[in-house]
This record gives structure tokens, sequence and C-alpha cells, in this order.
């Protein structure tokens, strides 16, 4: 969770604040760790820091980034969306066969890909608030039953390069200033979505319901209504996601994004957002993404097995846990031990 | 009723009339009545149980009343939620605090009311600096920009209060807010109620502190059984009339107490310690006697009762059962010993809820009952049979789930589990907690017959009653420490208190 710097905090706020540092630490840990992964990388390996291998890592991240966005809105509400990989895939396909078929404008490829997102995330955030099947299962069922429906509207058919608009695949490889375009849509939705929830009531309420959420309903959070808007956040992300693996591959078939799911769950624990909810960043379920992605890049530029890419990040995410637990049990020692300094009247 | 000396007078702030709540068939509220008018300090009265917390929750907009009616400044309201109840001005500080551990204390105090800076966005300075003022009204040094996770019970009483005055609202209702309070901080309390009062709000007091109640309150309103008893302003009733009218029933009925000549020692904890939960605990538990484990909750009372069974793993000191050293962290060991846990939440660790009654009252006599490997349930129910049948257990067939019993009879049924085991020592954790009060009786009457037959019995209980009606030598902790041990004979309500609120005369905590 971020917490604003503040000079002269008054007794008892020194250790306070020298926690939040801590915490704070979290994203600079793991900012750190990428360009260390990356420094020792390029030592051995020239071409790994090469402008277009860097590019690589940012536009390798950018998808699981995004998605994590969405991710993290629902995890702090103790909720999990285990949907996102379907409705990438989904939304890629049908947006690019209304490229081939229909030749809609590039612009409306976004609305209607992101929309489609939210369509899925609104009835995933339905039964999960109004029939209140837990969202683990629910989520779940919505996984199969979307690459289902892809698989039908698909049909064996593939989208290939031709059928799309240059237009659009120039999102995919296009740069500004050296950095890719891809990169940067996700730099803007995470600098959005980081602002959005330090500073609106609704999203800290969102951090509340996961905190506890027998208190958040006795102080009044519409619990159901934000929930809901955290599925349809996280369906819409996903949408976009979709669009933007379009644009990246300038081709789909039936499996589009599958397995991502795992992979945005791994980078989010990865960045510090706690699986029971209630706490982490968005910032910190992004840089999660690009420090998997860098590290499984260099493993490859360091020719390691692939066997050991998908091992080390399971051990990634062992570490960030056992991290986890090793810095709230600290955390809750030393503020307990600073309880009572007041009490001595 | 009386005319009203305080205040104005005049149209009641809040009128709760005939209030009734069910929860399936457990009646939780009959008749829940009271009148507040602006400026008074109301004291609600009335044992565990008596409806008191079911008609706060429907203050609060947390239950919806079955029947009744509810009016507010003279106009009928009806709530869907604890924000119109919040809307309405009623604010609640409610028993158990309910803070989010991973927001700060002044996110705490102000969710889903942050002061907003420009373009809706919240002004956290702001928010820390009115989180600032209110502490310093309440006397109480606390950092609005730590987290909520690792406070106190008191602490966390101190944010939920400071959290209500945030409100400024025309009615503060108070379920038992100074239980966990130390005297200063339970008297700069009353000056805030003062100060409210004198801003023409009405106080709902709920406190089993009766010296508290008469010294702040102007006016008693008692409950019983889930109904309205009698209201009377606060000078014409004494001490004795108020607990008459909350027992309503000779005390000796409800606590049945046989002396008996306590044997050699079963139970024998020395220096029992637990990282960050207790510390140097040591005690001793005889036959044929009940020791009561007492302390205000998060005093470490349930927590040391699951080390000496061995559910949790204790961090120092040694547990002896009949002169035996039990292996740390074994709860098998425990029982194989001769030991027995009646935990204090009966539905998530007493029973499996989905389990008829039979398979619920063998399931500790498992290994007994097993005939070549295999456990046959005809075997199960004659288990259970014989057992409910010893402790009158009401059920409709013993394959029933256990979660179709009222509370008082899946109580017994957990009882009827371990009492199974025949246990040298039996360690009951709230025996009595949420069950109606004929039942019980029965639980006294059976706890007593046990201890009649030289069974060693560790009780926790927060109902103080039970404690001093029930036990032979009373242990209190505060914080995770032993403050105090009672005699029977010495162990009164003021003695008790005070040792688990760390006020022992002499003894500077």
């Amino acid at each position: 969770m971020s917490v604003q710097t503040q000079a002269g905090p008054p007794v008892g706020g020194a250790q306070a604040s020298r926690l939040m540092g801590l915490l704070r630490a979290r994203e600079a840990g793991i900012a750190l760790l990428i360009v260390l992964v990356v420094a020792i990388t390029g030592l051995n390996n020239h071409a790994f820091l090469d402008a277009q291998s860097l590019q690589q890592l940012l536009t390798g991240a950018a998808l699981i980034a995004l998605l994590g966005v969405g991710e993290t809105l629902v995890l702090v509400t103790r909720n999990v969306d285990l949907s996102v990989g379907s409705v990438v895939g989904l939304s890629a396909y049908v947006v690019g066969d209304l490229f081939k078929n229909e030749h809609i404008p590039v612009w409306s490829g976004f609305a209607l890909g992101i929309l489609l997102g939210a369509v899925v995330g609104a009835l995933n955030g339905l039964i999960v608030t109004v029939l209140r099947v837990p969202s683990l299962v629910i989520t779940l069922a919505m996984l199969y039953i979307i690459r289902g429906v892809d698989s039908m509207i698909v049909n064996g058919h593939t989208i290939d390069p031709s059928a799309i608009p240059s237009a659009f695949t120039a999102v995919g490889y296009r740069t500004i200033l050296g950095v890719p375009w891809l990169a940067v849509i996700v730099a803007v939705v995470v600098a959005i979505a980081g602002y959005a929830m330090r500073s609106f009531r609704s999203s800290r309420e969102l951090y509340a319901i996961g905190s506890n959420p027998d208190a958040a309903g006795l102080a009044g959070v519409p619990i159901g209504r934000r929930v809901f808007t955290a599925f349809v956040l996280s369906g819409a992300l996903a949408g976009l996601a979709g669009t933007l693996f379009l644009a990246l591959h300038a081709q789909v078939d039936n499996s589009g994004g599958s397995g991502y799911e795992l992979t945005v769950i791994s980078a989010v624990v990865v960045g510090g957002v706690a699986i029971f909810g209630g706490s982490g960043t968005v910032v910190g379920a992004a840089l999660g993404a690009l420090l998997l992605n860098t590290i499984s890049q260099a493993l490859v530029a360091s020719r390691v097995s692939a066997f050991w890419n998908e091992a080390i990040a399971g051990a990634l995410l062992l570490a960030a846990i056992g991290f986890d637990r090793w810095l709230s049990l600290r955390v809750t020692r030393s503020l307990t031990s600073a309880r009572g300094a007041h009490r001595d009247v | 009723m009386p005319e009203i000396q305080t205040g104005a007078g005049g149209v009641p702030r809040l009128v709760i009339e005939g209030a009734t709540k069910r929860f399936g068939a457990v009646r939780a509220l009959e008749d829940g009545s009271v009148t507040l008018y602006p400026g008074e300090a109301h004291a609600l009265l009335g044992e565990n149980g008596a409806g008191k917390s079911t008609l706060v929750k429907i203050l609060g907009g947390v239950y919806r009343p079955d029947g009744g009616s509810l009016l507010i400044d003279g106009n009928p309201v009806a709530f869907n939620g604890p924000a119109a109840a919040r809307e309405a001005g009623i604010s609640i500080i409610y028993q158990e605090p309910s803070l989010f551990p991973d927001l700060t204390v002044a996110e705490n105090l102000f969710m889903g009311r942050q002061p907003l800076g420009r373009a809706r966005r919240i002004d956290r300075a702001a928010m820390q600096q009115a989180a600032a003022e209110i502490f310093a009204q309440l006397g109480v040094e606390l950092d609005p920009r730590r987290p909520a996770r690792g406070l106190s019970v008191a602490d966390q009483q101190l944010v939920e209060i400071a959290k209500a005055l945030s409100l400024n609202a025309g009615v503060l209702v108070m379920d038992e807010p100074t239980a966990a309070l130390t005297t200063v901080e339970a008297d700069r309390l009353f000056e805030v109620i003062r100060t409210l009062r004198a801003r023409d709000a009405a106080v709902l007091f709920i406190s089993h502190r009766l010296e508290e109640v008469f010294a702040n309150c102007q006016r008693v309103t008692v409950m019983r059984d889930g109904r309205f008893v009698t209201t009377a302003p606060i000078e014409e009733v004494t001490v004795d009339d108020v607990i008459r009218s909350m027992v309503g029933r000779e005390l000796s009925a409800l606590f049945p107490k046989t002396e008996t000549a306590p044997g050699e020692v079963v139970l024998e904890v020395d220096g029992l310690g637990s990282e960050g939960e207790f510390e140097d605990v040591s005690f001793t538990v005889r036959a044929g006697e009940i020791v009561a484990l007492a302390g205000l909750v998060g005093a470490g009372r349930s927590e040391v009762a699951r080390a000496v069974f061995g559910v949790d793993r204790r961090s120092a000191g040694t547990v002896r059962l009949a002169g035996v050293e039990l292996p740390n962290g074994d709860p098998l060991a425990a029982m194989a010993a001769g030991m027995a846990l009646v935990p204090e939440d009966r539905r998530q660790q007493g029973l499996v809820m989905e389990m008829g009654v039979d398979q619920n009252t063998a399931l500790a006599s498992l290994a007994r009952l097993r005939r070549r490997g295999l456990i046959r349930r005809a075997d199960e129910a004659a288990l259970a049979a014989d057992w409910a049948g010893r402790l009158q257990v009401k059920y409709g067939r013993l394959r029933d789930p256990a979660a179709t019993l009222s509370g008082g009879n899946q109580q017994k049924v957990v009882l009827g589990k371990w009492l199974a085991r025949a246990p040298k020592l039996l360690i009951i954790d709230e025996p009595t907690r949420g069950i109606d009060v004929g039942t019980k009786a029965e639980v006294h009457r059976i706890l007593d017959g046990l201890v009649a037959q030289g069974t060693a019995v560790l009780m926790i209980s927060s109902e103080l009653p039970e404690v001093l009606a029930m036990a032979d030598r009373v242990i209190v902790l505060r914080e995770g420490r032993v403050t105090a041990e009672f005699a029977r004979a010495e162990a009164d309500e003021n003695s008790v208190m005070r040792a688990a609120t760390g006020q022992l005369s002499g003894a500077a905590a």
C-alpha cells in the first residue's frame, strides 16, 4: 500500500514511518531486482542490452502488466478473476474477425474489445455479488465457458495479418522515443489506476472490503457495488489486453491468451499484492510482471533451458510469498510492541 | 412512566417500541423498547443474552427487525443498512472492534467519508489532521498514520470511539465501550459523553459495571430474556433493584454449585509462554474443582487453553497431566493422557455441522469403536444415543445434521463427544455462549456433576456471574499475563474486573 511521506511525525510516528518505508520499498526492491537481472545478463551477453532487446522486455511484459492492474483491483477485495486469459483470447479473435469481415475502423476495434471484456466482467461481478458464488468458482467456470465459446466462433479459422489494418498492427510494433507504444499505453493505464487507487473514496473502499469485509459492511461501504465494479474493470482491461494482443501478434486462433491468468496472478503476487486482499498496489503488480518477463528472457539469453524458466518463475513466487509472510509477521510484531508506549498514563 | 427531568424534554430523539427479531427458531428479541431524550445518558442493562446487542444492531441498521416501530425525532424510519442508520444520525460503538488492519488509523476513522480536496480526491493531510484532533479531544496519543494492525484491544476500542465521535451524531450508542479501557481512559470517555449531552445528543450506554452506570447515566432501562422489563430515573432505583430485574430469578437455580473437596493435582501448567500471545502462565487444576480463566477479550485466555491442549505450540514452559509431561503441540497425546477441549466456537471448531448427531458424538471415540479397522454407524449411534440421553439432548433423529440443533443442544453434543472419553481434565471455553437460559442452567449442572465425580475442569468464560458462581478458583489474565488468582471466597465482580483491567490496588501493572 502506498503512503505519503510526511515530515515531522508525532509520537510513535518514527517507527510507523520506518515500516511504511519498508512496505514502499517493496516496489523499489522489485525495480532494483529488474535492473540487476538486466545488468548481470548484459555482462555475459551484450546483445541483451540492445535497444531492440530492451524494447522486447517491455512489450513482453505489457499485456501481463495490463491484466495485472485489473487483477489487483479484484484481489484487494479478497476475490480473484481467473477468466482474464480467456477474455484476452475472445476479444482478440472477435475484434480480428470484425476487422476482417466488417472492415470496422481502428478505434472501434479498441472500443469493442473493451466493451466485450466489460460485459464478461459484469457477468462475473453479478454472479459473485448477487448469487454469492465464490469468485474462484465462477471465474474458473467462466474461463472454460469463454474458451468454449471462443472455439465455436473461431471454428478452426485463424485471423492472419493480411486481414488486419496496418494502422492497427502499428500499435504493436511502433515506438515513440524508443519506447514501444504498447508499453506507453500500459504505463498510462498503470499511472491512472495507481493514482486512482490512492486518491478516491471508492477505491479505498476496495481495500477496506478486502481487509475486513464485516467491518466494511458496518462502515456502510456498498460492498456489492464496489466488488461488481472491480470485476467490470478487470474484464474491460482484459478486453483491452485482447485487442492489444491482436495488434502485437497480428494473428490469432482459438488459443490466444491461454494460461495468462496464472501468469498474471504470479506477477501480481510477486509485485506485493496480498492474495487474501486488503493490500497491494497496481504499480507493484506491473513491476512484478516486468520482473517475471525480464527473468524469463534473461534465462533465454543465457541459454538456460525453458524447463528452468518455469521452475524459476515458481521459485520466485514462493520467495515472494515467503517474503510477504515474513514481512507481515515483522510488521505485526513491531507494531504490537510499539503499542502501549502512550498508555503509560 | 415518570416524566423526564433531563434535557429539554419534549419530543424524544429516538423511540424504539416493541422491536422483535428472530433467527430461525431462536428468538433473540421479543420486545425491544427504549426511549431516548436529547441530552440524556441512558443505560441499557441486562444479562448476556438479554437482547441488548440485538437491539443495538437494529438501531445500527445491521439487522432488520421483524416487528416493532422506530421513530427518530418523531418520524418513523426503517433502515436498509448501516449507512442509512448513520445518515439518520445514529452512531454506534460495537462490542467487538471492527477495524481494517491493512489501512491506517485515520482511514479507519473516515472510511467512506474521507475529507475531499480538489477533483474529489482524498485530502490525506486534512484527514490526518482531523483524526489527530479527535484523538486530542479524547486525550489519546495515537499516530493516525500507523496501520490498525497490531493495535491492542483497548486501542482498537479507542479508535472505534474516535470514529463514533467524528460522526457528530444525534444518537450515540455504546455497547460495552469501557470493557477494555483503563479507569483513566474510561473517565475521559465519560467526560466526552457529558460534552455530547451538552450538545443535546442522546447517549445509549451499555455496561456491566453498575457503578459507572449510576455515576454517569440519568435513566436506566432493564431487559431480560429478550424483553423490556422497566425504565426508571437512576435516582429512583438501587443497584439491588437493577440486579433483581436483570436476573429475574434466583441465582442459585441458574448456577447450581455443590461444594466439593478438591483432590490431587491433575493439571500442572508451569511458565507457559507463546510468543506474542502470552508469557509465564503457571497454574494448577485439581481433581474435583473448577478453575476459571477470566479476563477481557484478547487477554489470551483461549490461546492458553489451546497451548495446554497442544493445538497451538508453546514456546516456553511445561504442561503436566497427572504428573506426566505432555509433548509440545500434540493434541493426540493430550487426548490420550486424558484431556478434552470443548472449544469456544462450536460451529467452526466444535462440530462438523453437516455430519449427524451420532457421528459428531462418536468423533473423539473412533479408536475405541473401531472393529477390524472399520467404524459401524450402529456403534456410533449407540454411543450417541447413550450420551444424548444422559445429557438430555433434544434432537429429531440421530442422523440429523448437527446444524439442525439449537445452540444449547449443539453444545451438549460437543460435551457428550468429549465426556464419552471419560477425561481426567475437561477444558471448556465459553461453556454457555449464545445458548438460552434454560439450557445454560443444564450445562452448569452437567459441569457441577462432573466435578462431583472427581473430574478436573478448566473453564474460560467472559460471563462474570458464571465465573463467580461456578469456579472454585479464578485466575485472571491481562494482556497475556496472570495478574491475579482468587479463591472462591475472595472473588467478586470488583476484584476480578480490577485484575482484568490492570488496576490491582498496590500492584502496579
